[in-house]
């Protein structure tokens, strides 16, 4: 029997209903795996009674022929859930020591569904960042490193805990979510797999806010199968959510198929970027043969304001984050620092609580809301969005998924982009789907010259995740990513 | 357009951030760096193009008007810094 960390969670699952292992056993190697992996950074806090909880009534379900779909899977959760009893604090100062008093939807939802839990995945404070460098708990630190190098690399961000820990085999899965690129561009500088749904699909009560209508939870796991189970346990209606999509779940495992005859696979021409590196075009038109090779078609399409995504992005995210981010105030949770009236406690709490980039965006955030320049700014990046969404609109009426590189380069070394907006670059290509409230899903497609892990992206349309899975699963057939990091945490 | 020193004094108030003159001064040039970046949207021809606020399309649902939860004062109280007989307790704010 081959290494329970190195399974994933269909072979988990599989092997546990089988009777080759119990949930118990699998929970005691995650726990060993993750006590062993510090240096990674990748958890901010760890439950391994809880894990051990899960697994023993998974068991038991079991030996009462009745296991629930994640029976016996302990997964690792992203800080930016509140999570029943465990803290949850968004990678915050602010929120230290937040301990809410009810569990999320998506992580009820995964509970429900059998699964337990391993602990919380260290991010980027508030979702804001590409490199998990904006953490509280300071950076996540990347199981890969370039060929004959010990640098640090960045997991990506912001749920660069989750991605880590799925790269490394401290959690089989794990729970992510995407606002500008937050699970695809980790998941790519990985080489791990990682799906952001419709917007809608997932609820977002209980996920700390960032900006509401981009905001998206989804799986980060290592196959493309992973994902759908995972998706379909965390998505559903949800009524406190007020963009909740009230509608069925699909079967997305059930109806995986990399068969793609009859599909149209867009390539968007404005994707095409001079200063991205050729390995990457390389790629990416490697993916284009690959889809062919699985019976689809390719086409030409044309997404004319993709350019101006990433700079509407950055009104619309901030201007949000600014307004969801007022409630941190002192009063009902988290840090209080004592000032001499109550605006001064509110202005040197938050002083205090947020870190430099929350702090950025909250002043662009507040800059672009303020009077004189609402109009100008926010209602200007508002009408944008609408083109680039009506940009796709027209794109899926001559096809049916889209192909592009996932992010412009591999990991970098932490602390080497210092720059905000060299950062901010970054997202260039999941951003579009982002404003669009898209399915897209990054996928592993092989190695650069230094050894690390290059993704493709694909993007359906509303409500098609299916296609984008089975489109990924197509890739993840002809690709045959199987390369690790070697072991040095 | 570029903000000054004094704009973003008064932003930082708006946003309730305490801030020294050193962090004002960092914040300046990146603002500037921001604001100019994201300036090239004034180039797309947006006349009589409605602003997009709900992404997918979807009604607004309304629920009966019925009390659906309550009855969780402590729960709300449990994570406040401070509290007293069942408030949120803040500085005094009347002399």
């Amino acid at each position: 029997m081959s290494e329970i960390t190195g399974l994933t969670i269909a072979e988990l699952r599989d092997g546990f209903r089988g009777g080759e292992f119990s949930a118990r056993e699998i929970a005691e190697d995650y726990n060993a795996a993750v006590e062993a992996a510090q240096l990674l950074n990748a958890y901010t806090l760890t439950t391994p009674d809880e894990a051990l909880a899960a697994a023993d009534i998974a068991d038991q379900a079991r030996l009462g022929g009745n296991p629930l779909p994640l029976s016996g899977i302990p997964l690792g959760i992203k800080d930016l859930f509140a999570t029943l009893g465990f803290d949850s604090t968004a990678g915050s100062r602010i929120l230290g020591g937040f301990r809410p008093t009810y569990d999320s939807h998506v992580t009820a939802n995964l509970r429900k569904a059998g699964a337990g839990m391993l602990g919380k995945l260290n991010m980027d404070e508030f979702a804001m960042g590409s490199s998990n460098e904006t953490s509280a708990y300071g950076p996540v630190i990347s199981p890969w490193r370039r060929k004959g190098s010990n640098v640090g690399l960045t997991p990506g961000g912001s749920s660069g805990g989750s991605s880590a820990a799925v790269a490394a085999h401290i959690a089989p899965g794990a729970t992510g979510t995407d606002t500008g690129g937050s699970i695809r561009q980790p998941a790519a500088f990985t080489g791990i797999c990682g799906i952001k749904p419709t917007y809608g699909r997932c609820s977002r009560w209980g996920i700390v806010a960032f900006a509401s209508s981009l905001d998206q939870a989804g799986p980060m796991a290592r196959s493309v199968r992973d994902c759908a189970i995972l998706l379909e346990a965390m998505a559903g209606f949800d009524p406190r959510d007020s963009t909740s999509l009230d509608l069925p779940v699909p079967q997305w495992e059930a109806n995986l198929s990399s068969d793609l005859k009859g599909k149209r696979v867009g390539i968007p021409r404005e994707y095409r970027i001079d200063s991205v590196p050729a390995e990457i075009n390389a790629l990416w038109d490697q993916g284009i043969e690959w889809l062919k090779d699985a019976g689809a078609t390719p086409v030409e399409i044309s997404l004319p304001h993709t350019k101006y995504a990433l700079p509407t992005y950055y009104i619309i995210a901030p201007a949000e984050a600014s307004s969801n981010l007022a409630r941190y105030d002192g009063v009902r949770y988290g840090l209080r620092v004592d000032g001499e009236s109550l605006d001064g406690m509110y202005s040197a709490t938050r002083a205090e609580g947020f870190g430099a980039e929350v702090k950025r965006r909250i002043m662009i955030g507040t800059y672009v809301l303020s009077a004189g320049f609402y109009d100008a700014y926010f209602t200007k990046a508002q009408k944008v969005r609408a083109l680039i969404k009506q940009d796709f609109r027209k794109a899926f009426e001559s096809c049916d998924v889209i192909l592009t590189p996932t992010a412009p380069s591999a990991a970098f070394g932490i602390g080497e982009t210092t720059d905000p907006l060299a950062m901010y670059l970054n997202d260039v290509f999941a951003v579009p789907a982002s404003l669009a409230g898209l399915p897209a899903m990054s996928v592993p497609g092989g190695l650069d010259g230094l050894g690390l892990p290059l993704g493709l992206h694909l993007i359906g349309n509303e409500l098609d995740e299916q296609t984008v899975l089975n489109a990924g699963l197509a890739i993840e057939e002809r690709a045959g990513f199987t390369a690790r990091p070697e072991r040095w945490w | 357009m570029s903000v000054t020193n004094e704009q973003v004094r008064h932003i930082a108030r708006l946003a309730r951030i305490a801030m020294s003159d050193e962090e004002l001064d960092r914040l300046v040039p990146e603002l500037n760096a921001i604001i100019g970046w994201v300036e090239q949207l004034g180039e797309v021809d947006t006349d009589g193009v409605e602003p997009l606020t709900a992404v997918i399309d979807q009604k607004l649902r309304l629920r009966d008007d019925v009390v659906t939860d309550g009855n969780c004062r402590d729960d709300v109280l449990a994570n406040a810094p401070e509290a007293h007989h069942g408030f949120f307790a803040v500085p005094k704010v009347i002399e």
